[in-house]
């Protein structure tokens, strides 16, 4: 440390046990970083690296037990935090460092309104505030009609605008710090691009500094001045931004960067375009829900999806891409006989989908399986891998006799790139992407022709995000599988997908050959989404 | 919207109560004929023939029952045998004893649970906890006639603080309404205390603290009212429970309440009264459980109706 040390908020040699059952955990080893004022500091790492720890302790989070920090100092401003009581420390919180959170919805009290919920920010510390400052907190954060939305609840506002509603508590007394925990995670990429502008936007006029916690590269690069790579407790590596990530030295560093799929040219072109018979014919698929609202507005209808057509060649991999609410799920649901449509037909085959019944529906759907976005809540967690992959075997008989299951399920492990012990075990014993590929292998039980992946990668870090993503494309080749691929994420798609569907509020607004599409996209949406792709700030700025 | 959905409610129970009126009216004839009670041993057959007559005991069982539904849709009630004048008078009477003792006992079981349970939820493991755990499961499961009992020997009969039945003085009320707090108080707190350690985990609550707000503000504040909801669906059903199962209490007590006199009317077969007592419970618990569904749409905005 120089006399000349500008920062805000200084970090040394971090260290932070948990105390489980048996020996404690180290969450956090030896970390140290500042942060200077006006300054954007960006964390990266994936889940479980300690980057979200290490700022909990900054805002004293982290229940002390079962976390403990068995050494390091946090000074902010000249005090050190981790000697605060808890009146000193809430004098802070709030006031001059204030932290924002991945899901908005909830973090926000549901039975209060947002009004009452910011303006408690003020009262917390001292003061009152009039309804006006906050209608106006609420229009700096671009809220429309602040006026009348202060009284309503957060459950009625978009994700976007509840993260908005976050913001405009974490900036209503002018923090020196804003910590940002993975603030655009949970939000379509159009609306992630505004919430990070809106960030940038407020640092420039309050000049405080800004602390962003991601396991996001592009946001990473978009957003960073400097940036510090975590990785299992450690910080691996730390520099400007561009350095980092113009010139990486750390293993782990180069590894995260090469796992952001950059699409386009290359190894992609390597791929025959599939030119098999149609195996899958949408046309005209419509479906309408009635909203029943309100003491005495007339009922509406709602269309979630809207007359949409597309082919699906046989070995073909099509991508659906678009926001939610875009009626991309429904689709899956009907095509997969979960939902009924409201018109239209989708031939499998030949065959009309919503026409069959008992046996040959039973039949349909061996032959077309799903892979689900959560690996955690799309499995059973009371039954072993072994239960849950040969379910499918269970409900259509005629795949296997029993006495060859266990060799089936081992087959299919192998296949995945697990291994047959994992049988024996119970899906808590494994990570987000060993239960994606454990949900894969559930999949292919049934030998489908056609797997339906709903974002079936998007709750992955990259890293692990990639391996899976070549899974899928191996068995593409080995087994002459065909997917439809629905993601919101455009680089994947662009990685992984034949051809490329885009979709907007029910609508399908252009669909292309992927390059093609993402060489020159001819829809005003299409576009929009593709420049919402967050641009790295140094070459924004210089 | 509200009052469409009261309207339907209302429509539903309305069948409900009539299966149960139904089932009422058989199952007390089936405990035997009043005129063996109420008229002398040694009265002749024509005497007991005349009875018959009078009360429409004599015709056949299916025909009494129209007669009965007739009679419910002029809001005739039928007429006590015992006290020869209407019976849901009699029953109306009694209400008001049952109501008061059941309202107060679940007003301090919920008041009182409420702030034991947020209490040991703050500091679970505290000594405050063990305590509060130890004391509500005790209560929860101990029978309440054997506290009843326990409580009459011990403060009416042994100390002679308190009186050992009736009613009359405040000192009345004090062991009927303790006894009947018993039980809810001991659940209440620790559907309390369940709800409140969950609901300080939650994200909001990290919120709160990140923005500075006091401990206290955020306990009784943000997580206590989000904590209620299952809290007022467990106390509404120990208050329906209260209303119409006070019979222990008050029969021990000798409370002049609803639960007492169905004991009482069924001893004697006087057929009416059972039937207009448990009409009117059956009314008191659709009002108590139309009042949870109202409090649910006050507590949670994203409630409608």
């Amino acid at each position: 440390m120089t006399g000349t040390d500008t920062s805000i908020l200084r970090i040394d040699s971090l260290t932070v046990d948990f105390l489980s059952e048996g020996d404690p955990v180290r969450a956090v080893d030896d970390v140290s970083f500042h942060v200077c004022p006006g300054e954007t500091l960006v964390i990266l790492g994936e889940s479980g690296s300690g980057k979200s720890v290490s700022t909990g302790t900054v805002m004293g989070l982290i229940d002390c037990p079962p976390g403990d920090i068995v050494a390091g100092s946090l000074v902010f401003d000249g005090t050190d935090l981790s000697r605060l009581d808890e009146e000193g420390r809430r004098a802070l919180n709030g006031r001059r460092i204030a932290m924002i959170f991945q899901d908005p919805l909830a973090y926000l009290n549901p039975v209060y309104t947002v009004g009452r919920q910011i303006a408690e920010v003020f009262e917390s510390h001292g003061g009152s505030v009039a309804r006006d400052e906050v209608v106006q907190l609420m229009q700096r954060v671009g809220i429309p009609e602040p006026e009348k939305r202060i009284d309503h609840y957060p459950h009625q506002f978009s994700g976007g605008q509840r993260q908005r509603v976050m913001i405009a508590m974490a900036i209503a007394l002018k923090p020196d710090i804003l910590i940002a925990d993975e603030p655009t995670t949970a939000l379509d990429v159009s609306v992630q691009a505004q919430i990070l502008e809106l960030l940038c936007d407020l640092q420039r006029e309050t000049g405080m500094a800004l602390i962003m916690i991601t396991h996001d590269l592009e946001v990473a690069a978009a957003m960073a001045d400097r940036i510090i790579v975590m990785n299992g407790g450690k910080v691996v590596e730390s520099g400007k931004a561009e350095e980092v990530f113009t010139n990486p030295t750390h293993a782990y560093t180069r590894r995260l960067m090469a796992a952001v799929p950059h699409g386009g040219s290359g190894e992609r072109k390597s791929r025959p375009q599939p030119d098999g018979d149609v195996l899958l014919q949408v046309e005209s698929l419509s479906k309408h829900y009635m909203l029943t609202s309100g003491f005495f507005s007339p009922k509406r209808e709602f269309k979630a999806v809207d007359d949409v057509s597309f082919v699906l060649r046989r070995g073909e991999t099509l991508g659906i891409v678009g926001e939610s609410g875009s009626g991309k799920s429904s689709i899956a649901r009907m095509l997969l006989r979960l939902n009924d449509p409201t018109s239209g037909r989708a031939l499998f085959a030949g065959e009309d989908i919503f026409q069959l019944e008992g046996k040959a529906l039973n039949g349909f759907r061996r032959r077309v399986q799903m892979v689900f976005q959560d690996p955690f809540g799309s499995m059973n967690p009371r039954m072993n891998v072994r239960a849950i992959i040969s379910e499918p075997l269970l409900i259509h008989r005629d795949i296997l006799p029993r006495a060859r299951w266990n060799d089936r399920v081992a087959e299919l492990l192998e296949l995945v790139g697990l291994k047959a012990e994992h049988a024996d075990r119970h899906p808590h014993q494994f990570s987000g992407g060993q239960r994606q590929r454990i949900a894969i292998a559930r999949a292919l039980a049934s030998d489908p022709e056609l797997i339906v992946c709903d974002e079936a990668v998007s709750a992955l870090d990259v890293s692990i995000q990639m391996q899976v993503i070549e899974l899928l494309s191996e068995l593409r080749q080995r087994l002459g599988l065909s997917y439809l691929f629905i993601t919101h994420d455009l680089p994947i798609v662009r990685e992984f997908a034949d051809r490329v569907l885009v979709m907007q509020n029910g609508r399908v607004v252009e669909q292309n050959e992927t390059e093609a599409l993402f060489a020159s996209p001819r829809h005003p949406y299409t576009k929009t989404l593709l420049s919402a792709v967050p641009k790295a700030k140094w070459m924004a700025t210089g | 919207m509200m009052f469409g959905y009261i309207g339907r409610r209302a429509y539903h129970s309305t069948i409900s109560v009539i299966g149960l009126l139904t089932l009422v009216f058989f199952l007390t004839r089936l405990t035997g004929d009043p005129s063996a009670l109420y008229l002398p041993l040694d009265s002749s057959i024509e005497a007991r023939e005349a009875f018959a007559r009078l009360n429409g005991l004599d015709q056949p069982i299916h025909m009494q029952f129209l007669h009965y539904l007739q009679n419910l849709l002029s809001l005739d009630f039928g007429q006590s045998l015992r006290q020869n004048r209407s019976a849901i008078e009699v029953a109306l009477e009694a209400f008001p004893a049952t109501l008061k003792l059941a309202a107060i006992a679940i007003i301090l079981s919920v008041i009182l649970a409420v702030i034991v349970g947020a209490l040991a939820a703050a500091r679970p493991g505290s000594l405050f906890d063990r305590v509060a755990g130890l004391v509500s499961l005790a209560g929860a499961s101990t029978p309440d006639f054997w506290i009843a009992i326990v409580g009459i020997l011990v403060f009416a009969v042994g100390l002679g603080m308190l009186p050992t039945s009736g009613t009359g003085t405040t000192l009345h009320w004090i062991m009927p309404i303790t006894v009947l707090m018993l039980r809810p108080f001991g659940l209440l707190v620790q559907v309390v205390r369940g709800t409140m350690i969950s609901a300080l985990s939650a994200p909001y609550i990290k919120t709160a603290h990140a923005k500075g707000m006091k401990r206290r503000r955020i306990i009784f504040g943000h997580a206590l009212r989000n904590s209620l909801l299952p809290v007022i669906t467990v106390a509404g059903d120990l208050t329906t429970g209260l209303i119409n199962g006070a019979v222990v209490v008050e029969t021990i007590f000798g409370w002049p309440g609803i639960g007492k006199l169905m004991i009482d009317s069924i001893i004697q077969r006087d057929f009416a009264v059972v039937q207009s007592t448990i009409l009117v419970t059956a009314i008191a618990i659709f009002i108590v459980n139309i009042a949870i569904d109202l409090l649910y749409v006050a507590l949670d905005p994203r409630i409608r109706y």
